[in-house]
């Protein structure tokens, strides 16, 4: 079944108008805070009324403003994964699990929630306070209080944002095992760049209320530059690259910039050798030397030019030519004291950790 | 010392806290969740006791209950008497007195309750009578016994409104407050001081009780509500 969301509302400060739609599989919805990528998801779930629009799933209608449909969130069958997991606080793991299964007998209810914390790794906390419950169990909790009921379509508000990558990728292979049996769409928002790469079979970009972008990860990043992903997520550098080579010992991967001679060292990833790849790095994240440093912990240190420069309020912006060209952030101090100027020679200097991989 | 007055007060008490725990929920609940752009207006009414002199209220209550008014009447033909100077127009009157004791409490119990959690339980399927009991209801507990405990203690050591509403009759309207007045009237200070100091030691008693529930029931489990608020995900 896909969902298809036509819907607009007005907002505080601009006009929620979208129009996407979202087939079995991980969707992400992408976007900056404040971009309307939670009140797009609570008119889906039946939490707020669109002004105007229509929301279906298949063949059944959810929301039809000229129909005068709109069924309540309750009856959507839908579930939804909050940001802040909205656990009940006085119940326990099971009987937050069970909550929505009231109208089964209680003998089927314990037995799919026991099934559902079993297949989420989380059925010895059955018996737990939700408030007992660490971090990322937490989060596998809600998950299994929202797949009980056997949902329709998924919706997932940030709700991983607290966790460190390898818990999120694990609770992500788990719910994608779920979905390979149930197979409903799901919606995930994020405004994390590489969440967004990580986890979505597709992703739509939001922006202002408006969806500037939408397509498989890799049409998405390579969108006209102004409205692209890594844009939006701060990364005024991107780079197609390849991996030249994996030192699975040290935790890094050596990429060849395509285009150029020049090879930068980056954190390991589960990228295949060979696979089509992008090198996201904030401007701000560049360092710029005016003589080669030494006994310095950065990693990527190489020699280039200045080819352009400008200030944009207390900050310079320096574009250096270095067989790609490299946006810098300085301050206005840096580039007084270092005389910075076009057709300056100068090294840059970019941390291992700085570089963020984006896999298509 | 007076035991039938202070029988007949914590009888009044226990009546009025049984039917403002019955009307107090759904006006506290109401006053939490409506978004009706005049429910300010109701806000002040169900608050206006706390400010009103005991005297004033009394007195509306004895117009609009007495046989001048419609609702007198209605009451007289249904069941035989007026309202005034009898036990029920005493428990209507201080009803209506402790209100916002019972209310405000609760009204600031339910407004603490994160919203998520009631957006969660509709989208779970639940109804909203459901989502009140499973979830408003057991977070807002503490909330909830404090508007009894207030409402009861307010009831026992009401004066004016008795005064007022129920007149002085011995083992129909005479609380322990007016036993008391009455006793010091009469210049019977023994009388005073043992009725004082019996209502002293019972109110103590039960806030100290109330206040040590409160600490071994809930107080842990707000704790715990902190904790979880803190190591929920940022925004």
């Amino acid at each position: 079944m896909t969902l298809t969301v036509d819907i607009r509302r007005q907002l505080a400060s601009f006009m929620l108008e979208a129009n996407f739609s979202a087939p079995p599989g991980i969707t992400i919805l992408f976007g900056r805070s404040g971009s309307g990528k939670t009140t797009l998801l609570n008119c889906i779930a039946g939490l707020i009324a669109p002004d105007a629009g229509r929301i279906a799933l298949g063949a059944s209608v959810l929301f039809d403003a000229d129909a005068k449909i709109n069924l309540s969130a309750a009856q959507r069958s839908v579930g939804f994964l909050f940001q802040d997991l909205a656990l009940f606080p006085h119940l326990t793991a099971r009987q937050n699990v069970e909550y929505g299964l009231a109208k089964l007998p209680a003998r089927e209810r314990h037995r799919r929630s026991a099934a559902i914390l079993d297949e989420l790794r989380v059925g010895n906390l059955a018996q737990r306070k939700a408030t007992e419950i660490s971090g990322g169990e937490m989060q596998r909790v809600a998950l299994a209080r929202s797949l009980v009921t056997d949902p329709a379509m998924l919706l997932l508000d940030e709700p991983l944002a607290a966790l460190d990558a390898i818990t999120k990728s694990a609770i992500i292979e788990d719910l994608r095992a779920w979905n390979a049996a149930h197979g409903i769409p799901i919606i995930y928002v994020t405004h994390s760049l590489e969440e967004a790469f990580a986890v979505g079979d597709g992703v739509v970009v939001v922006e202002a209320g408006k969806i500037i972008a939408r397509g498989s990860p890799l049409e998405v990043l390579d969108a006209p530059r102004q409205e692209t992903i890594a844009q939006l997520a701060g990364f005024e550098n991107l780079f197609a690259a390849t991996i030249a080579a994996v030192h699975e010992d040290l935790g890094t991967m050596v990429c060849a910039l395509s285009g150029s001679a020049l090879e930068l060292e980056v954190p390991l990833t589960q990228t295949p050798p060979g696979a089509p790849l992008r090198v996201a790095i904030r401007a701000g994240d560049i360092m710029i030397a005016t003589a080669r440093p030494h006994e310095i912990s950065a990693r990527n240190i190489f020699r280039g030019t200045i080819a352009a420069m400008r200030t944009e309020g207390h900050r310079a912006i320096v574009i250096v030519e270095a067989g790609v060209k490299f946006e810098v952030r300085v301050t206005l101090g840096s580039r007084d004291d270092l005389h910075l100027q076009p057709g300056a020679r100068v090294w840059l200097v970019i941390k291992t950790y700085s570089c963020h991989l984006v896999a298509g | 010392m007076n035991w039938d007055a202070l029988f007949l007060s914590l009888k009044l008490a226990a009546l009025v806290c049984t039917v403002l725990l019955l009307i107090g929920l759904p006006i506290a609940y109401w006053i939490t969740f409506s978004s009706w752009r005049w429910k300010f207006i109701v806000e002040a009414i169900v608050a206006l006791p706390l400010v009103l002199p005991p005297t004033v209220l009394g007195f509306y209550v004895l117009v609009a209950t007495g046989q001048q008014s419609p609702l007198g009447r209605l009451y007289r033909s249904w069941s035989g008497h007026l309202l005034p100077f009898t036990f029920e127009g005493l428990a209507l009157a201080s009803v209506i007195y402790s209100l916002p004791f019972a209310v405000q409490p609760m009204v600031a119990a339910f407004s603490l309750v994160d919203r998520n959690l009631l957006n969660a339980s509709a989208i779970l399927g639940a109804s909203r009578m459901r989502t009140f009991f499973r979830i408003v209801l057991p977070l807002s507990i503490t909330g909830v016994v404090a508007g009894m405990v207030l409402s009861f203690a307010h009831t026992l050591g009401e004066f004016g409104v008795v005064l007022m509403v129920g007149g002085n009759i011995p083992g129909v309207t005479e609380t322990i407050s007016i036993a008391i007045y009455d006793d010091v009237q009469a210049l019977n200070y023994s009388s005073a001081n043992h009725s004082a100091l019996v209502l002293l030691i019972f109110s103590f008693v039960v806030l100290s009780i109330t206040y040590s529930l409160n600490r071994r029931m809930w107080g842990p489990w707000s704790l715990r509500r902190d904790g979880a608020r803190s190591s929920a995900p940022a925004k």
